[in-house]
């Protein structure tokens, strides 16, 4: 091969388009970055296990997840059906969404609830929260999988989120129980995943592990993703109670002697419609979603009440098969 | 930060978002041992820069556990696990990310004990960059050189080297150049080239963050300042294009497409690939996003490729550029960390993922094991959990792959136990020796130039730098030809600017076949030439000749000329198997 197949007229016109950061800097910006990451795990699982399936819980971080892999197949479909936890206590938005969404962009949707636990009367009122967390989230996620022989589980879960999070792996490995032996994880180095299973053992795949809450809303905004009309602040009925402000969709949710009022207010996070606080807030758009996040001093989960019953409580979710 | 955005009308935060959206990551990793302070200088990092949260700070005043002598033990803001705070060390690879108005950052942070090799490998595997953490009343230790030996090991390119407890040696400025002068020796003996030696105390926040009132002797950067400015690697549009295929994609009869991520260079519809195993060669057609077809793509990016013709190629296959492939081979050696209680075995099968390639492989010798405290090399034969080692492997089929030290992402491998599925190795390709010692190719007559019995042959020169001679024209652009000298010597090529004052146009012709002779890419950026002057330099350099005023595209932006240039300069590097080849001969 010698320099006679140097040729400079074919490389013209591509030249002559790009960007004109040449010599400057060809690192590509933070959220194309993680993104490009993104994409490289969702198809690396999607190749190497015979059944994956995407936890979707319709909240922030399942919507970019979601949009990520849509971009990872295109212009295929998304080659794997999407798994709602359904504790049947979620906001009404969110289904009304989740039902829509998955219809528009041509998914397969599987809702899977823990009917027998719902019909001898679970809730976090009767239970606790934990109790009921257990039953109707780690409980019914774990019967979901076995039910439907998953062998690999996307989940939108981020490092940033909590303590117990920073120190999970991108490939988690679970037992045939769905366990998680924090101090018996596989070491991941660079991005090279380990993917072998024996029966009955299976792999979260956390495909937004180096985003933070941050990346997340930017992303939203940049790709101009949906997402439920719950983050949006507007004026709602709520009660207070314990400190926090929760939204109340009808009548029966009062306790006695709650009476409610009408709050600005958003949600951070979306959860169970007991479990989750909204906030104040006057952010109706993303943008000012976003200079409200920028200028906010507390975590995202700060209104969730499961990760406060005591301290490592996501530690221990987490190990039982909590996401 | 960019608080003050709120409430800000809506070009304040389109301007928000502007810088945000340009802003680059930076990933490091810490080292230290559990008394070094680290998790204390992370935690007033994270807390210094406002990236953790109220209720996070609350949470760790409310803890029953305070290990620290202040009100806030810093300390538990990064140890996450419940096994970490109640003994006390940080056990596992735990995860951080904060930002500044300048840089966003992922840290690593690993446990530094010797049992702990694994982890601080880990999380140097992805790091830009290293801070390694020396106490100041304790000196250099084995943990420092240990440290500093698997940052190298890892091919990490810079590292800070972070003196800290200033506080209990009276801020002394001698002592801390004591221990700079000793740390600067050892990163030399280990070929790390970019080294920051800062005097830091990680508990009362001294140059963290805030400048140090009471290191005034200290002019050097904070370690912020120092993190948020240090260079990144960009992508090298110069390195040889590699693309390992992830997934076939095919949603209909009409689209056969080609999913990846680059792991290095450039690919532009056109592109002349070779695809391995076959070794069948093609032009990419197009290159396919949810978000519109491109015009270039690098890496890191993840695409899709579409090809102009049908080929055999499938998932853990690769495509290359034609110019410039990597050695395909089933035998080579690399340096090894081991992961796993149960040791390395010679001769055992394992299996091995390689990009997005699995196989299986067989450790044929141990050349040596490194000693982590001494770093020097010794007898073994076999690798235990912790140890490094330089080991021969023999893989069942051919990997596609290059030397670690040029290509992190080709370069490097794990190791699989087939039994248990534990991941229980790591490997980084090395170099092959014999093609390094290969005999000097026998060189025909090709060259008139040389003179007859000349020692050094023209094509001898070539290998050695790695491309041909030649002559870029850049008429009057001088600051165009500065940035790209730069530039190109960066990318390893030799390369050398003439201006006027170097050279008069009438001498230039002639200086230009000696140049030539040696080896040397010329940037021209002196006065306008005549055509007599263009023609004999053209003869002289063989028509290895590039003239911008030639290329009809005056209208063009200076970086669209520079692009120009490089993609000439490109061209000019020797493909890896001419390489190799001559070589062998």
């Amino acid at each position: 091969m010698g320099i006679s197949e140097i040729s400079i007229e074919r490389q013209d016109s591509s030249v002559a388009s790009e960007s004109p950061e040449l010599l400057v800097s060809k690192r590509l910006n933070h959220l194309r970055m993680l993104e490009s990451e993104s994409i490289y795990i969702l198809r690396e699982a999607a190749a190497e296990f015979a059944r994956p399936v995407m936890l979707y819980s319709i909240g922030k971080d399942s919507s970019v997840m979601l949009r990520l892999a849509q971009k990872a197949f295109f212009p295929g479909k998304i080659p794997f059906p999407l798994l709602h936890i359904d504790t049947s206590f979620k906001f009404p938005e969110m289904i009304e969404f989740r039902d829509s969404y998955a219809k528009q962009i041509g998914a397969e949707l599987i809702v899977h609830k823990n009917q027998d636990a719902l019909d001898a009367g679970a809730n976090p009122f009767l239970l606790g929260t934990q109790k009921c967390c257990g039953l109707l989230k780690t409980k019914s996620l774990l019967d979901a999988l076995t039910e439907g022989g998953f062998d690999a589980a996307f989940g939108g879960a981020r490092r940033d989120e909590e303590k117990s999070r920073a120190k999970e792996r991108i490939y988690s490995f679970r037992d045939s129980l769905g366990q998680w032996d924090p101090k018996n994880q596989r070491p991941e180095l660079w991005n090279i995943f380990n993917s072998r299973l024996d029966k009955g053992e299976s792999i979260r795949v956390f495909p937004l592990s180096n985003w933070t809450e941050l990346d997340v809303w930017l992303y939203i905004h940049v790709e101009q993703i949906p997402i439920v009309p719950l983050y949006f602040s507007r004026e709602r009925e709520v009660v207070l109670r314990n400190g926090s402000i929760v939204v109340i969709n009808n009548s029966s949710q009062l306790l006695p002697g709650e009476k409610t009022q009408t709050l600005k207010c958003r949600m951070r996070s979306l959860g169970c419609v007991s479990c989750t606080g909204a906030i104040r807030s006057e952010a109706d758009t993303l943008p000012k979603i976003i200079e409200e996040m920028v200028s906010f001093r507390r975590s995202e989960r700060e209104n969730r009440a499961i990760d406060h019953d005591e301290e490592g409580s996501m530690e221990l979710k987490k190990r039982e098969g909590y996401f | 930060m960019i608080s003050s955005a709120k409430n800000a009308p809506a070009d304040a935060f389109a301007a928000f978002l502007d810088q945000d959206l340009s802003t680059k990551l930076l990933r490091f990793t810490t080292a230290g041992s559990v008394d070094d302070g680290k998790s204390t200088l992370i935690g007033r990092l994270l807390h210094d820069s406002k990236a953790v949260y109220e209720d996070q700070l609350a949470s760790v005043k409310r803890s029953r556990i305070n290990r620290s002598t202040g009100p806030i033990d810093f300390s538990l803001i990064t140890d996450g696990l419940r096994a970490e705070r109640e003994q006390g060390i940080t056990i596992d690879v735990a995860y951080r990310y904060f930002a500044t108005s300048r840089r966003k950052f992922i840290i690593a942070d690993t446990p530094g004990h010797e049992q702990y090799t694994r982890n601080m490998a880990t999380g140097a595997s992805t790091a830009d960059l290293a801070v390694i953490l020396i106490d100041a009343t304790k000196g250099l230790l084995a943990q420092t050189r240990r440290h500093a030996f698997i940052a190298s090991v890892l091919g990490i390119k810079h590292v800070l080297a972070a003196v800290n407890k200033m506080d209990l040696a009276e801020y002394r400025e001698d002592l801390f150049l004591k221990l700079k002068d000793d740390f600067v020796t050892l990163a030399a003996q280990l070929g790390i080239t970019n080294v920051q030696c800062i005097p830091i105390s990680a508990l009362e926040g001294d140059n963290i963050v805030e400048r140090s009132a009471r290191m005034r002797w200290y002019d050097g950067p904070t370690l912020l300042e120092h993190l948020e400015t240090v260079p990144l690697p960009d992508s090298d549009s110069l390195e040889g294009f590699r693309f390992p295929i992830q997934s076939v994609i095919r949603p209909d009869a009409n689209f056969r497409g080609f999913a990846g991520r680059i792991a290095s260079g450039v690919v532009r519809p056109g592109d002349s690939v070779v695809a391995l195993p076959s070794g069948q060669k093609t032009r990419v057609h197009s290159i396919v996003t949810y978000d519109g077809d491109l015009p270039r793509a690098s890496s890191p990016m993840s695409v899709t490729l579409q090809l102009e013709a049908e080929i055999d190629l499938s998932r853990g296959d690769m495509l290359v550029s034609s110019l410039d492939v990597p050695r395909v081979a089933r035998n080579f050696h690399a340096t090894v960390v081991w992961l796993h209680a149960n040791p390395l075995e010679l001769g055992r099968t394992y299996l091995v993922k390689h990009t997005v390639r699995q196989t299986k492989i067989r450790a044929t010798r141990i050349r040596h094991r490194v000693n982590i405290n001494t770093l020097m090399q010794e007898q073994a034969t076999q690798l235990r959990m912790n140890e490094i080692g330089s080991v021969e492997f023999e893989a069942n089929v051919p990997l596609f792959f290059d030397p670690y030290a040029s290509n992190r992402t080709t370069g490097s491998f794990i190791l699989i136990d087939a039994l248990s599925n534990a991941t229980v190795g790591a490997g980084m390709i090395q170099e092959d020796p014999a093609a390094k010692r290969g005999s000097a190719p026998a060189e025909a007559a090709a060259n008139l130039r040389i003179p007859a019995g000349s020692p050094v042959s023209a094509q001898e020169r070539r290998i050695r730098r790695g491309h041909w001679p030649a002559v870029l024209l850049l008429e009057g652009r001088q600051a165009l030809a500065t940035r790209l000298e730069r530039h190109l010597f960066e990318q390893g090529f030799e390369v050398l600017h003439l201006t006027d004052s170097a050279v008069s146009t009438v001498a230039l012709s002639e200086t230009i076949r000696v140049t030539q002779a040696a080896g040397i890419v010329v940037l021209y950026s002196g006065s306008d030439l005549d055509a007599e002057t263009k023609r004999l330099i053209a003869t002289n350099s063989e028509g290895r000749f590039f003239d911008l005023a030639e290329s009809k595209t005056s209208h063009l932006s200076e970086e669209e000329h520079a692009g120009q240039a490089l993609a000439f300069a490109q061209a000019l590097r020797l493909p890896r198997a001419e390489k190799n080849q001559e070589k062998v001969n």
